[in-house]
C-alpha cells in the first residue's frame, strides 16, 4: 500500500517535470500556427491553428538581413554545419589528445594535461579579441573554417576521455600489443569502439555548444551568407522596433520551433547508440 | 644454444623497487618451464620482461638466437594468457581469436580455417558469436587459450591462468594445458604460486624467492634435493618439518633426539624432514610426541604433534592411523630422507 503511494508520488513528480519541460515547447508550437492578430489580442494559443504551412513557409523562405541574402533555411544550414564541424573535430582532437596523454608516458604528460585543463578558465568570450585578430589576420573571416576552428579545442572533452582511458585495464593494451597491434591500431580497434558511448555523449554536448554560439559568429561574419540561427533570432526580434505594421509573433514562434529541430535531431539519432552503450555495460 | 636465454637479467622498477636480481636461465625448445614462488617474488615481472611488456634494466634476453631486449612486444611472436584473460570486451569470441591473425596480415580464408581449427580443439565452437561478457569463467579461460594458440607463436606465456577457476576445473584445465602443450610442442612458460600446479605441469621448475632464482630443476630434483631451505619449505604439502640442532661426530643432535648425519661437524644446522617421510612406530624407540591436531584427508592423515622439547612436527601417513588428539605416539624416520641446511645461509649442506 505504502509502496504504491510512494510510487504514485514519484510518478507525479516525474510527470510534473515532463510537463514543465514540454509545455513551453507545445505553446510555442501551437502559437506558431495562428495569425498575428489572434496572438496579439488573445495571447498564446493552446491548440494548433490553421496557419501552419503559411507561417513556416514564410519563415523558411523569406530573405532577411540588410542585403537580404539569407533565409532561415540558410541560417539553419549554417548553424548545422557549425555545430557538426565543432562537435566532430572536438571529439576527434580530444580523443587523440587524451590518448597521447594516457598511453605515451612521456615525462611532461601530467603538466601538459593540467595546462590543457587550465584553458577551461579561458573560454572563448574572454579571449575573443585575440582570437578574432588571429582569425582575421589569416583571412578566415566569413568562412566555415573560421567559424569552427577557434572552438575545436576542448579541455572538458580531453578530461572526460582521459578519465575513461585511464579506467581501461592495462592488460587490454598489453594483450593487444602481443597480438601485434601498434598504437594506431589499438586506438582504432580498441579505444574507439570501447568509448562509443562516451563519443556519443560528447558529440551531443559539443554539437549543442557549437550550435548555440552567438558572440563568435556575430563577430566573425560580416557576410550575411554565413549568419547562423542564433544570430537570426535577434534579427527576427529587431523588426519589432521598426514598426512594420503588426509584429510578426506567429512567425517568430515558427522560427524558434525550427531552430530547435537540428539539436533534437542529433540527440534522437545518437540517443539510441548512447542508450545501447549504457545497457550493455561491457567491461 | 637454447631457445630462450636469460643472461644476468636485472629488473629495477622506476620507483626503485628491485624485483629481479641477477638471474640467468636457459630454456630448451618445446620445454614447459614453470616459475613458482610466493606472491611478490617477481614471477610476473620476469614473464613480462620476456613478453616485452617491461623493460629489462640490465642483462640480456635471447629468443631463438636473437637478442630481443629492444624488440617491440608486437614483433616478438610471443602469446600470453593473462590471469584475468584480458579478452577484448567489444569483440565476439571469433574476433578475439582472429584479431592477432588479422593484424599479421593473414588472409581471410586462412583465418577462418585457423579459428575453426582452434575452436574445435578447445571445444568452443558454439561460442564463437558470443561476447566475452556472456561467457562463464571457464569458457573465458578457453577463449584466452584459443587466442594464444591460434597464432601458433614461438612461445606461450601463462601468468596464473587458472587462479580464477574453481578447484575442480583447475585440475581439469591443468591437464588440458599439459596435453595441448605436448601436442603443439610450443615452448612455454607458466607462472603460478601453487606448488601442486607447478609440480604436475612443469618439465622443469624455477623456484623463485624475493627476486632470486633459488633453484632450477625437474620437479623430482627439486622435491628430493632442495638446494635451499626456502625451496624445501615451499615445495610439498604439508610443508617440511624443520628442527634446529648441530652436527658432531657424524651425528645430528637436536634438543630431544639424535640421528646419524654424514656431514662435517657444524653448529647451527637445520634438519628438514618431509611429513610423509616420518612414520609412527609401535616400538618406543622413536621420538616421543603428543598429538595436538589431526586432519583426515581420506587418502592420507596429517597429524600435528609436539615432542617433549616443544618442537612442532607434522606427520603424514597413508594408513588409517587410529590416533586421537592427546595420544602419545612414537615416530621415526628413514635416514635417507633427511635434508640438512646451514642455518646462516639456508643452503643445503654438502658432504
Ligand atoms: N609497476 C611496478 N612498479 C614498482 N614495483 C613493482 C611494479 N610491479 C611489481 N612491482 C614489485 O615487484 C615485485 C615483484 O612483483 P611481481 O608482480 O613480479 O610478483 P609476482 O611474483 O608475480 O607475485 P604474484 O604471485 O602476487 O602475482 C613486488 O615486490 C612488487 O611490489
Ligand atoms: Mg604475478
Amino acid at each position: 500500500m505504502i509502496n504504491r503511494l510512494t510510487q504514485m508520488f514519484a510518478h507525479f513528480i516525474l510527470l510534473l517535470g515532463v510537463l514543465l519541460m514540454v509545455i513551453p515547447i507545445w505553446l510555442a508550437f501551437t502559437s506558431s500556427t495562428h495569425d498575428n492578430v489572434t496572438l496579439i489580442t488573445e495571447g498564446m494559443q493552446w491548440y494548433p491553428g490553421p496557419l501552419f504551412i503559411e507561417n513556416y513557409d514564410e519563415v523558411l523562405n523569406e530573405k532577411g538581413g540588410f542585403s537580404e541574402e539569407i533565409t532561415a533555411t540558410g541560417m539553419l544550414i549554417n548553424s548545422f554545419i557549425m555545430g557538426l564541424g565543432i562537435a566532430t573535430l572536438k571529439v576527434i582532437i580530444s580523443m587523440m589528445a587524451a590518448y597521447s596523454l594516457v598511453y605515451f608516458r612521456f615525462r611532461l604528460a601530467t603538466p601538459i594535461f593540467w595546462f590543457i585543463f587550465i584553458t577551461l578558465l579561458v573560454p572563448l568570450e574572454v579571449r575573443i579579441f585575440p582570437s578574432y585578430k588571429i582569425v582575421s589576420d589569416i583571412g578566415l573571416t566569413n568562412s566555415y573554417t573560421g567559424l569552427v576552428l577557434p572552438l575545436v579545442a576542448s579541455a572538458t572533452a580531453v578530461f572526460f576521455f582521459r578519465q575513461f582511458y585511464k579506467s581501461v585495464p592495462d592488460e587490454l593494451l598489453e594483450s593487444a600489443k602481443l597480438d601485434g597491434a601498434n598504437s594506431w591500431r589499438f586506438f582504432i580497434d580498441f579505444l574507439v569502439p570501447l568509448s562509443k558511448t562516451m563519443i556519443a555523449a560528447m558529440f551531443i554536448f559539443m554539437f549543442v555548444f557549437g550550435y548555440s554560439q552567438y558572440l563568435w559568429p556575430l563577430l566573425m561574419t560580416t557576410d550575411e551568407k554565413y549568419w547562423t540561427v542564433v544570430m537570426g533570432m535577434k534579427l527576427i526580434y529587431v523588426e519589432l522596433y521598426e514598426g512594420v505594421s503588426l509584429p510578426r509573433v506567429g512567425q517568430r514562434f515558427a522560427y524558434i520551433i525550427l531552430s530547435i529541430i537540428p539539436p533534437v535531431l542529433i540527440v534522437v539519432l545518437l540517443q539510441r547508440w548512447f542508450i545501447k552503450g549504457l545497457i550493455q555495460t561491457e567491461k | 644454444m637454447s631457445f630462450i636465454n636469460l643472461k644476468n637479467v636485472v629488473k629495477v622498477y622506476p620507483d626503485g623497487t628491485q624485483a629481479i636480481f641477477n638471474s640467468s636461465l636457459s630454456i630448451e625448445k618445446g620445454e614447459l618451464v614453470v616459475f613458482v614462488g610466493p606472491s611478490g617474488c617477481g614471477k610476473s615481472t620476469l614473464l613480462r620482461m620476456i613478453a616485452g611488456l617491461e623493460d629489462v634494466t640490465d642483462g640480456e634476453i635471447d629468443l631463438d638466437g636473437n637478442r630481443i631486449n629492444e624488440i617491440d612486444p608486437s614483433e616478438r611472436d610471443i602469446a600470453m594468457v593473462f590471469q584475468n584473460y584480458a579478452l577484448y570486451p567489444h569483440m565476439s569470441v571469433y574476433n578475439n581469436i582472429a584479431y592477432g591473425l588479422r593484424s599479421r596480415g593473414i588472409k581471410k580464408l586462412e583465418i577462418e580455417a585457423q579459428v575453426t581449427n582452434v575452436s574445435e580443439l578447445l571445444q568452443i565452437g558454439d561460442l564463437l558469436s558470443k561476447k566475452p561478457g556472456q561467457l562463464s569463467g571457464g569458457q573465458r579461460q578457453r577463449v584466452a587459450m584459443g587466442r594464444a594458440i591460434a597464432r601458433d607463436p614461438k612461445v606461450f606465456l601463462f601468468d596464473e591462468p587458472l587462479s580464477n577457476l574453481d578447484a575442480k576445473l583447475r585440475v581439469q584445465v591443468r591437464l588440458e594445458i599439459k596435453k595441448l602443450q605436448r601436442k603443439m610442442g610450443t615452448t612455454s612458460i607458466f607462472v603460478t604460486h601453487d606448488q601442486t600446479e607447478a609440480m604436475t605441469l612443469g618439465d622443469r621448475l624455477v623456484v623463485m624467492n624475493k627476486g632470486v632464482m633459488e633453484q632450477v630443476g625437474t620437479p623430482m630434483e627439486i622435491y628430493y634435493h632442495p638446494k635451499t631451505k626456502f625451496v624445501a619449505e615451499f615445495i610439498g604439502t604439508p610443508s617440511m618439518n624443520f628442527i634446529t640442532g648441530s652436527i658432531k661426530d657424524k651425528t645430528f643432535k637436536a634438543s630431544s633426539f639424535a640421528i646419524p648425519a654424514k656431514y662435517e661437524d657444524k653448529d647451527d644446522v637445520i634438519l628438514g624432514v618431509r611429513p610423509e617421510d616420518i612414520s609412527i612406530t609401535k616400538a618406543t624407540t622413536g621420538v616421543k610426541c603428543k598429538v595436538e591436531l589431526i586432519e583426515k584427508l581420506g587418502s592420507s592423515t596429517v597429524i600435528y604433534c609436539v615432542d617433549m622439547k616443544e618442537n612442532q612436527l607434522c606427520v603424514s601417513t597413508q594408513s588409517r592411523a587410529s590416533v586421537e588428539v592427546g595420544d602419545t605416539i612414537h615416530i621415526s624416520t628413514n635416514n635417507k630422507a633427511l635434508h640438512f641446511f646451514d642455518r646462516e645461509t639456508s643452503k643445503a649442506l654438502t658432504k
